[in-house]
């Protein structure tokens, strides 16, 4: 069962974060007419890192207590605007749209390779 | 409108189409009255807008996630014209007219910019509903 777990974990944990992502680009876009709102983006290479526990505190005893890895909310930072504008908000259209187009791309990508890791333990389940 | 009312993506496009949508309102009803005459300077009608307020799905506004909320809705300081109509059946005692404080230009670009980002929440949603439906059906 850990096995399986672990063969589909790097995925599943992509697919998560993109998710996540998401929604912050969901939300950046629903403010682009609100005043003062300032644009976020979630550091995804961080974030991954952090959930694959790399450069995080390894066990060798089952009974040593885990570290969790740093908190989520800290891999979400304020987007660089290129072009500032007046009323103080820092969200430029294109920029997220790009952005969440490239996501859902990257996203639809996670759940491929799952698909295709499901399909193949599922043959070598049924051993055909 | 509180925030722990905003959970997923539903909600943020949702409330920001409908605060879109109340700008759209806004715009109608400042077109509608654009051409409209008063007697009175105070009488006129001035444009209204509506004013737009980040609504943060958590108190600590860490994990980026909000969505728009419409805070209230203010009538811009701008001074109507006053033009002299003797035989106007509104004019004053002086033959003055007093036209709308509305600039329908103005309007026109406000009306095409929220209808595009009213698009763009509509965009949001359906793409993120195609990806749901899809991880539904996964490993099938």
């Amino acid at each position: 069962m850990k096995s399986i777990q672990e063969h589909l974990q790097f995925h599943s944990e992509a697919l998560a974060l993109r998710s996540q992502r998401n929604e912050i680009l969901a939300s950046n876009i629903a403010n682009a007419a609100t005043p003062n709102f300032k644009a976020k983006d979630l550091k995804f290479d961080e974030m991954m890192q952090a959930k694959l526990g790399l450069g995080e505190i390894q066990t060798t005893d089952e009974r040593h207590f885990t570290v969790a890895s740093g908190p989520l909310d800290e891999g979400i930072g304020f987007r660089q605007n290129i072009t500032p504008s007046k009323d103080g908000n820092t969200v430029e259209l294109h920029v997220e749209q790009m952005q969440f187009s490239e996501n859902v791309m990257r996203y639809q990508t996670s759940l491929e390779f799952l698909n295709r890791k499901i399909a193949g333990l599922r043959s070598a389940i049924k051993g055909e | 409108m509180k925030m722990s009312d905003i959970k997923n993506i539903f909600d943020i496009a949702g409330r920001g189409m409908s605060a879109q949508m109340l700008r759209l309102n806004t715009v109608a009803s400042n077109l509608a009255n654009a051409r409209s005459v008063a007697s009175s300077e105070a009488e006129a009608y001035r444009a209204i807008k509506p004013v737009f307020s980040t609504l943060y799905a958590d108190d600590l506004e860490k994990s980026g996630v909000a969505s728009v909320d419409v805070v209230d809705i203010v009538s811009v300081d701008r001074q109507p014209d006053k033009i002299y109509q003797p035989g106007h059946p509104k004019a004053d005692e002086d033959g003055y007219i007093y036209m709308a404080a509305v600039d329908a230009e103005e309007e026109m670009v406000e009306m095409l910019e929220a209808s595009r980002q009213y698009e763009n929440n509509v965009e949001v949603v359906s793409t993120l509903r195609g990806l749901m439906m899809r991880t539904i059906s996964m490993g099938k």
